[in-house]
């Protein structure tokens, strides 16, 4: 009876699950705890609960979110990033008959974490989190379409970045690779809770960045400040508007897929199974149907960043407006034909496999004609090598290269011998760290002293900048040659010796990586140790070109006094020639959304019923998903969501500025 | 900063020279071939990529901020004539790789039969294929050899000059059958069948492995692929056939087992149907194989009298459970003895070869259940149809 | 909408507060959740499409569907957005109780659905053909079970409205949900007539 009873409260929850045989897992374990509670204790210790309850996490303000977001994709990152390094560790030790210092158990864990985690909560909450701090600046817009949306989306992301993290102490991660192929990731091979934890994290955040992406589309097509036609958008607004469209038009596919895949774990169906009728196949392709777009989710928006920073920093009008407008519309439409180019070894035939190949191939074109954009926006300027910049051409030297061996790889005879090598490896953190990590690490530069009203330490960000790019090159470049001879990936052991030189070196590489990631932390404490030295009074530190600069940094709550009328795609720019004086007086009430805690409760009860279903914790599932229910009805009887700001509060703070402006001189 | 790396280039420059890049110097004409439209495919792409990069370097070097002589021209956007160029220039590289990709990957196609041995060497009526069925099993490789009755665990061999013709399946979950040194790969998939052909040219002994995780002994699953002379290949044939053990249906169950780091071991006779038993999944007797499965679906299944015609599993390859809110593990019995079963599936193997297996077999016969599309199937189904609930509503 | 005319150099910015009004954007951002609802839809069919043949050697549609009662269900559905464009004409009008009571009745072709539904999954299950027998029938009661949820989910949501309208009449705010659950009925609708032509009706002809 007692054991019926545990069962009942607790589910498939036992000690075992807790991993303390593991001793990596168990330092980590006491590394978080201690940092957690150090920061539990800071965070009490100063009083700042009511802060951030109050003015953070219950905010509804775009460009809060904005930054939680960030926050989020930095924390993530740490986490991925040490599984990278464990995994280079591993792999440049496990020769000559040695084990290496994971078990596969581990490893495998470890491999599938660093790929989901990478993807889900370091790239996507990056870039989310840059385009909900920019996209409505840079339209002249006070806020999103739905700001408290913005705030449950950015929960949700975090609930299920959570569900991963709660992964590592509690039970294990799958072990299945990040795509979680079945029948690997059936009930019959994987029957513990690894892939019920991928599963839930990937569905609850998912909910997340598909109403993310509802309400961006929603933001740039309505919110749009009066004379801003379609034509007239920045490109990075430009570049969003296609990644949120890809979102909405992806991440359903890929909810439906894993629903499906749950119901196999779960009840039993038969779709993705081996017998009684079931297919696998048709997981694979499903899953690449949301994953091939998802590639363009990440990239776009960072050549919507590149655009900006080239041409603010060659001070010089974007070239080529029109085609990179539709080079970025074509790439949105073509992403969704490609998508079997990650399985021509599936054996579906050569004419189909020649027509995916193609269209890969096709891509390069407009995202080729992207990369002259940018070059003959540098042509005939006057280059300011500020950090924003340096990103910027690192990225097109390292990408190029990416882009060239992705084309290699659309090739299908050419893919037989590269497909699941580390070759692929190789390609694809060429596009994706030279791509979009260093877009993040340019966005980050560029717009951080609008968020926060200082530059970043220009010493360390170069620091950061030649660790990562250097880093970058010893740590992928082995990866290719290890590729040509023929080393297929997710390996943990070896037993060719002459393999180890190229581990050892990749190994190195990400030790350097890991320099550039110090580095940015240190230069993100010095900037704010020196912000008074570094500070931007003017909200104009880089003679911008577009909206947001014409305003305050950091913004006020309300973005802009009165909303602004456009006349030019480099909106900002063309106020400054055309004279602009900044409006002194005549403000008046402004409308706006008011915050509220609803979107973290709904996500908490999101969390809690993952955790139930993940651990058979019935009653906890029920409970939650009705807790989850009530909550959201609840929430509908709430009429009152906004507040006007008095005309006083927004002369105040214009007032302020204008303090601000002439002490500057 | 330049100094720095191009001393670091030098040793890089020698590694390099002393590495072995199979992908770029293989032993198979296919792989040849491959190898083959790689490097011009990535010749193809230099042609602009370089330009491009030098005129990245070229221009950040030229219009630097400090430059005061280069021209400043902040207003100029747009050239028509440039934009021509930039759209047209990778359009044309791209018309000339889709050429080459089209052409390639049908010259390539892992389905279709090589057609020579060497450049210059076409396959005759002389070059009879060697035939080898490949199974992926968690975590080795079975490969056995129907034309000689014998079969191994993690070592293969052929010999060279001679085309192969692979069938490739996999037992329980993905994996994908790869020797860098022969061809390209392929998957290898639960209940379904690929095919590779390929030929090796130069004797020797090369790595092969699976190039798609397939779970814990991932790692493990290697295997030496052997090119032999004909001379050798023979003797290799006739010192397996002198292996004690016999590859059964029983045995293959044991061997099927999940296991890591397996040494290489030779069975000297193989159950000719088991192959197809293992590619139908119905290597336990009772089960109903694939085959037999897909033909009744495509004749419109059992009806409501094949509704509980399953049985709980009792052989598991793991500590396989069922689904929390599902039923039980459990498989569909066959209608059918096994032989009966294997001996459909021979004969149509040997018709269309090509096309095994195929959905079509030749009349099964059932055990005590009505063929599907006998008439009055409905009538005699005694469960309650959905009929007779209208009537009621 | 008023511009500054400081001078008569060019316009910076607007006087006005530039009002974009409340909700301007829920129809639009309403249509695309609608829509990758649909994906989701999307993507069951093309599961049902590819597994809907696979019925592992058990019972093919024509066994199991009843086209009698699934016209029935049908007709309740579509009846049912017939009395909620009733609902949207009153509404138009203004008359509360009249559309209450055209909401309750779209509800009680909404649970009639429901009802036939549920009765028709207990009917299958209880012969045997149970989601797990194939993947046919996987495919099946997940396409027809989850267009079975959205339904539910809308009623309930339907009866959350009603409560909305009695206690704040119908306002802007309410006037605007009412319309997107007008939408999202509708589309459930459509979708089923998806299901009933690609899964009962062309399954009774496989």
């Amino acid at each position: 009876m007692p054991d019926t009873l545990t069962k009942f409260i607790f589910g498939r929850l036992t000690w075992e699950s807790l991993p303390l045989h593991e001793p990596i897992v168990v330092a980590t374990f006491v590394a978080v705890a201690l940092g957690g509670i150090a920061l539990l204790g800071v965070i009490t210790y100063f009083k700042l609960w009511t802060y951030l309850w109050r003015e953070w996490f219950t905010s509804v303000d775009h460009k809060k979110i904005g930054i939680m977001y960030m926050v989020l994709g930095l924390v993530m990152l740490l986490r991925g990033f040490s599984d990278a390094i464990m995994m280079r560790l591993q792999q440049a030790i496990a020769f000559n008959g040695s084990e290496g210092y994971l078990n596969s158990h581990h490893y495998d864990q470890i491999f599938t974490a660093h790929g989901v985690i990478m993807i889900f909560f370091v790239a996507m909450p990056f870039v989310t989190g840059l385009m909900n701090f920019v996209v409505p600046l840079q339209i002249g817009a006070r806020d999103v379409s739905f700001p408290f949306l913005n705030n449950f989306s950015f929960w949700m992301t975090v609930g299920g970045a959570i569900l991963v993290m709660a992964s590592l102490f509690v039970g294990e991660f799958a072990r299945t690779g990040w795509l979680a192929y079945p029948p690997l990731s059936g009930i019959g091979y994987s029957p513990d809770v690894g892939v019920d934890y991928y599963i839930w994290a990937l569905q609850v955040a998912g909910v997340g960045t598909t109403l993310s992406g509802i309400n961006l589309i929603c933001t740039i097509v309505k919110m749009r400040a009066p004379g801003m036609t379609m034509m007239r958008m920045p490109i990075f607004t430009w570049t969003s508007l296609c990644t949120n469209v890809l979102i909405v038009a992806s991440f359903p596919v890929l909810t439906a897929v894993l629903s499906m895949l749950a119901l196999d774990r779960y009840v039993g169906t038969n779709f993705f199974t081996n017998d009684f009728g079931g297919n696998p196949m048709m997981y694979v392709n499903l899953i690449w149907i949301w994953g091939h777009p998802e590639v363009y989710i990440l990239i776009l928006p960072l050549f919507g960043v590149f655009s900006e920073v080239t041409s603010t920093f060659s001070g010089k009008r974007l070239f080529g407006y029109t085609s990179m407008v539709y080079a970025t519309i074509v790439i949105t439409i073509l992403s969704y034909l490609v998508w079997l180019h990650h399985f021509f070894t599936m054996g579906s035939g050569a004419s189909v496999n020649s027509f995916f190949g193609i269209t890969t191939m096709i891509i390069s074109i407009p995202t080729g004609a992207k990369i002259f954009n940018w070059l003959f926006t540098m042509y005939r300027g006057r280059i300011r090598f500020e950090l924003p910049m340096m990103w910027t051409v690192a990225f097109m030297l390292t990408f190029t290269v990416g882009g060239m061996t992705g084309v290699l790889l659309a090739v299908p005879p050419a893919d037989f011998v590269l497909h699941n090598s580390l070759f692929l490896i190789a390609h694809f953190h060429n596009v994706i760290i030279g791509g979009v990590l260093f877009g993040l690490f340019a966005g980050i530069a560029y717009w951080w002293p609008k968020a926060f009203g200082f530059k970043l330490d220009p010493f360390w960000g170069k620091v950061s900048f030649w660790c990562w790019v250097v880093g970058f090159w010893f740590a992928f470049m082995p990866l290719y040659i290890l590729g040509l001879m023929g080393v297929t990936r997710r390996m943990r052991v070896f037993d060719d010796p002459s393999l180890q030189i190229w581990f050892v070196i990749a190994a190195f590489g990400a030790v350097l990586i890991a320099c550039g990631i110090a580095a940015f932390l240190v230069q993100i404490f010095v900037s704010i140790r020196r912000r008074e030295a570094l500070a931007d009074p003017t909200g104009d530190p880089w003679d911008g070109r577009t909206l947001e600069w014409s305003t305050s940094s950091p913004p006020p709550a309300y973005n802009f006094a009165f909303t602004p009328v456009i006349r030019d795609n480099d909106a900002w720019w063309d106020m400054k020639q055309a004279g602009y004086v900044r409006p002194l007086a005549g403000f008046r009430p402004i409308h706006m959304p008011s915050n509220t805690g609803t979107g973290i409760i709904l996500a908490a009860f999101s969390v809690a019923l993952g955790f139930g279903l993940i651990w058979y914790i019935w009653w906890l599932a029920a409970l939650s998903f009705v807790c989850l229910i009530a909550t959201a009805i609840g929430h509908t009887f709430n009429y009152h969501r906004d507040f006007h700001i008095p005309a006083a509060e927004v002369t105040r703070t214009e007032q302020a500025r204008t303090t601000l402006l002439a002490a500057q001189g | 900063m330049k100094r720095f790396g191009a001393l670091l280039l030098l040793p890089l420059a020698g590694l390099l020279t002393g590495c072995d890049m199979v992908v770029l110097a293989p032993a198979g004409d296919v792989a040849a071939q491959q190898r083959d439209l790689l490097v011009v495919s990535t010749v193809l792409m230099l042609i602009i990529i370089v330009p491009v990069m030098a005129l990245t370097v070229f221009f950040a070097w030229r219009y630097r901020q400090s430059n005061a002589s280069a021209t400043y021209a902040p207003d100029w956007d747009h050239s028509t004539k440039l934009e021509l160029v930039i759209w047209a220039a990778p359009l044309l590289i791209i018309i000339c790789l889709g050429a080459l990709t089209w052409l390639g990957t049908h010259l390539l196609d892992p389905y279709r039969r090589i057609g020579r041995i060497e450049p210059g060497q076409p396959v005759t009526q002389l070059h009879k294929p060697l035939r080898v069925e490949v199974v992926a099993l968690d975590w080795k490789w079975l490969f056995i050899y129907p034309d000689y009755g014998i079969a191994s665990v993690n070592e293969l061999a052929a010999p060279v000059n001679q085309p192969i013709d692979f069938r490739i399946t996999s037992s329980a979950v993905m994996n994908s059958f790869y020797i860098p040194a022969l061809a390209g790969q392929i998957y290898a998939m639960p209940a379904m069948e690929t095919k590779l052909h390929a030929v090796i040219n130069r004797p020797g002994t090369y790595s092969g492995f699976s190039a798609n995780y397939s779970g814990a002994g991932f790692s493990g699953m290697r295997f030496a692929f052997h090119g032999l002379s004909d001379q050798a290949f023979d003797q290799w044939v006739a010192q397996a056939r002198t292996a004690s053990a016999a590859l059964s249906r029983d045995s293959y169950l044991e061997l099927e087992k999940p296991s890591e780091n397996e040494p290489v071991r030779h069975y000297a006779s193989v159950d000719p149907d088991l192959y197809g038993a293992i590619l139908n999944l119905c290597v336990e007797r009772g089960k109903m194989c694939m085959n037999e499965m897909m033909s009744i679906d495509a004749k419109g299944g059992l009806g409501l009298a094949g509704i509980r015609n399953t049985l709980p599993l009792q052989y598991d390859k793991l500590a396989r459970r069922g689904a929390v809110f599902g039923n039980d593990p459990s498989y569909v019995a066959s209608i059918c003895t096994a032989e009966e079963a294997a001996a459909a599936a021979r004969a149509a193997s040997d018709a269309t070869p090509a096309d095994w297996p195929m959905k079509n077999l030749s009349p099964l016969r059932g055990a005590g259940l009505l063929r599907p599309g006998a008439e009055s199937r409905r009538a005699e189904a005694d469960a309650p149809s959905l009929g007779l609930l209208r009537r009621e509503l | 909408m008023t511009a500054t005319t400081a001078g008569t150099g060019p316009v910076f910015h607007l006087e006005e507060e530039h009002a974009h009004a409340e909700g301007g954007s829920t129809m639009l951002g309403f249509w695309l959740y609608l829509m990758s609802d649909c994906l989701i839809f999307a993507m069951l069919f093309a599961a049902y499409g590819v597994l809907g043949g696979n019925y592992a050697a058990g019972p093919a549609p024509k066994d199991l569907f009843d086209l009698d009662l699934v016209a029935v269900n049908t007709a309740m559905l579509l009846f049912s957005s017939i009395t909620y464009g009733f609902a949207m004409l009153t509404m138009d009008k203004g008359r509360v109780a009249a559309t209450q009571a055209w909401l309750a009745v779209t509800g009680l072709f909404g649970l009639a659905f429901l009802s036939i539904e549920l009765y028709e999954f207990a009917h299958m299950i209880h012969e045997g053909a149970t989601p797990q027998r194939s993947a046919f029938l996987s495919s099946f009661f997940t396409l027809v079970g989850t267009h079975g949820l959205h339904v539910t989910f809308g009623t309930v949501w339907l009866v959350t409205l009603m409560v909305q309208v009695a206690r704040f009449g119908l306002i802007e705010a309410n006037r605007r949900r009412l319309m997107c659950l007008s939408m999202f009925w509708h589309f459930l609708d459509v979708v089923w007539i998806g299901v009933f032509t690609f899964v009962y009706l062309m399954g009774m002809l496989r």
